[in-house]
């Protein structure tokens, strides 16, 4: 059964300089507790496309239902979290009452707003941080706050725009064995934008390779990495394989002048 | 042997307190270097109305006659009667006034008052409430008392204030949720700013009067005219303050515009909405001052301001205007007072 279905998607935007085409016949499907990540150069398109899943762009031909129904009424359904690039905490509110934020608008009680903070908050291993502001925080706790607040109200589809791209090589490694765990404890579906190869294939399922100019997929590979992965991973020769079979669609789909 | 066996304390209260006069040495300097240049400028000032005394008075100066003392420069004057330069700064009545006369009138016309003041105990009553005799109240309750008139002033300023601080954040708030205000109201906005508040404000004293609204109204819609307009300025932008990505986050919770409003906007604008409501504060005093000139107000700042005028009472002017920099220096550092609790508590502070 998928959750996402792209069918020929184009977006064109209208600049000074002419139309821009951000994603020209996309074409994809993501089944339910996928893990699938985006990958290509800058202006590809990888981050219009999810933007196009959460109904934050629309397309300007074919078709993207979520859940069935079409992107904006998921929206409108709340169907899913959607992390940016940059934590983007309200700087006046702490981690708990941002996190609390979509759970007020979506008009939790006050109880369950209470029990789903503490609960989020130990699943992106910030106890006892909820009473800090922002500023008070690291960027990769920063980051790891705005992930909770993304899962606080519990939507099946997780939308993640390169949330580790300004976070240090530690730091990120680490949260990407977080959020991994994560996603096997919730089975939620996940669909994860970056420019890091081995951030992709450590965490994916499925790896997306898209190309620019027009955007649009050169490659889709199945990643059949066991579900249980260490970071060690990343030295195995299956691993290593996969890499290079991402490093080789980009390369392809990358219309060098020279 | 208390230095010794207990050093600590006194060195670092010695440094707090050294610390502190570094702190305020620019300030001392700066004032100081005011004060001079006023003490400075008394002289020449004078000098004219000095020479015309001395002259009446007898004395020799050069040249001799007031036609010709008319046609010479006032540094040749000064030159050739350098004797009558003390006179200069004794005056009654001067063209500009030394800054000691300045604070000696402001003196004798708030404490300066008080007569047979004393501590007489709280007792029942009305009159007893402040616990101080008859003649304490002088201070405050008497005509020539300053802080009389500066409270005349301050009331319908702070009216005028509150009043023009809602109009202007409605008006914000109308301009980033309505484009059709967005394009009408700000032109309306900054026209209403061109023209001269002396012009109107008889006309709305006068209007108003003749509908029967008297008092502290009419003053604090003027007051208000004034202050509204930077409050609107900072508050648009404060409310169109959030970025893309904050505006997008509550896209995806699909908030309402009621929602997005006051978790979002609301909240973003705070910190412009201070800067903004210190500069109406200000803009509020003058508002207020202004609307006491040309209206023949009895009381108030403004007021003392035009008797000053009228009657040549410089120092009286120079005092009115000493209070009223006072009042304002009060009021924008009590927005700034509750500014720092707010955002403090908002965590805005650093």
């Amino acid at each position: 059964m998928s959750v996402i279905q792209a069918k020929n998607l184009d977006l064109t935007f209208q600049t000074n300089d002419g139309p821009v085409h951000a994603l020209k016949d996309v074409s994809l499907e993501i089944g339910k507790g996928e893990f699938v990540s985006f990958i290509g150069p800058s202006g590809c398109g990888k981050t219009t496309f999810l933007r196009t899943m959460a109904a934050l762009e629309n397309p300007t031909g074919g078709s993207i239902t979520v859940n069935g129904m079409s992107a904006d009424e998921a929206r409108r359904n709340r169907a899913y979290g959607y992390v940016f690039q940059a934590a983007g905490l309200y700087p006046w509110r702490t981690i708990e009452k941002n996190i609390k934020l979509p759970l007020e608008i979506m008009g939790f009680d006050r109880a369950e707003q209470e029990r789903r903070v503490r609960d989020v908050l130990q699943l992106v291993d910030l106890e006892g941080f909820g009473k800090k502001y922002p500023w008070q925080l690291s960027g990769g706790m920063q980051q790891r706050a705005s992930i909770a607040r993304a899962l606080a109200f519990d939507a099946d589809i997780l939308l993640m725009d390169e949330p580790f791209g300004a976070l240090d090589e530690i730091v990120r490694d680490h949260l990407n064995e977080q959020l991994l765990k994560l996603w096997a404890r919730t089975t939620k579906t996940i669909a994860f934008v970056t420019h890091s190869i081995p951030e992709a294939v450590y965490l994916s399922t499925k790896i997306v390779v898209m190309s620019p100019r027009p955007g649009r997929i050169s490659d889709v590979i199945e990643s059949d990495l066991p579900t249980e992965r260490p970071l060690d991973i990343r030295d195995t020769p299956e691993f290593l394989e996969i890499a290079h079979r991402v490093r080789d669609g980009l390369r392809a789909g990358h219309a060098y002048d020279d | 042997m208390t230095a010794l066996t207990n050093p600590a304390p006194r060195r670092t209260l010695l440094a707090h307190l050294f610390a502190s006069l570094r702190g305020a040495l620019p300030v001392v300097v700066v004032v100081a270097a005011l004060l001079g240049l006023w003490l400075a400028a008394v002289a020449p000032m004078n000098f004219r109305l000095a020479l015309d005394a001395a002259m009446r008075g007898g004395e020799d100066v050069t040249p001799a006659t007031p036609d010709e003392q008319g046609e010479t420069g006032l540094v040749r004057l000064m030159i050739d009667n350098p004797g009558v330069i003390p006179a200069a700064y004794a005056f009654e009545r001067p063209r500009l006034p030394r800054p000691q006369d300045v604070v000696v009138e402001m003196y004798e016309n708030t404490i300066g008052l008080a007569r047979g003041c004393e501590f007489t105990g709280w007792g029942a009553g009305r009159e007893h409430w402040t616990g101080l005799s008859e003649g304490c109240l002088r201070v405050v309750n008497n005509r020539r008392s300053l802080l009389f008139h500066a409270w005349q002033t301050l009331a319908p300023t702070l009216l005028g204030f509150a009043i023009g601080t809602g109009l202007g954040i409605l008006l914000a708030v109308g301009i980033v949720h309505n484009r059709t205000m967005d394009l009408s109201v700000m032109p309306w906005a900054i026209a209403s700013q061109t023209i001269p508040i002396l012009a109107i404000a008889p006309m709305v004293i006068v209007v108003l009067n003749a509908v029967g609204v008297q008092g502290l109204l009419p003053k604090s819609l003027i007051s208000s005219y004034l202050s509204f307009f930077p409050v609107v300025v900072g508050m648009v932008k404060g409310l169109r303050s959030p970025r893309g990505m904050e505006l997008d986050l509550m896209r995806t919770y699909s908030a309402s515009g009621a929602q997005v409003f006051w978790k979002l906007r609301l909240p973003a604008s705070l910190p412009y909405l201070f800067a903004s409501l210190k500069i109406g504060i200000a803009a509020a005093l003058v508002g207020t001052i202004v609307a006491e000139l040309p209206t023949g107000a009895r009381f108030g700042l403004g007021a003392r301001l035009l008797s000053g005028s009228y009657y040549g009472q410089t120092v009286q002017i120079w005092a009115a205007l000493l209070m009223a920099a006072l009042c304002a220096a009060v009021l924008v550092w009590l927005i700034g007072a509750v500014e720092r609790r707010v955002l403090d508590r908002m965590g805005l502070a650093r």
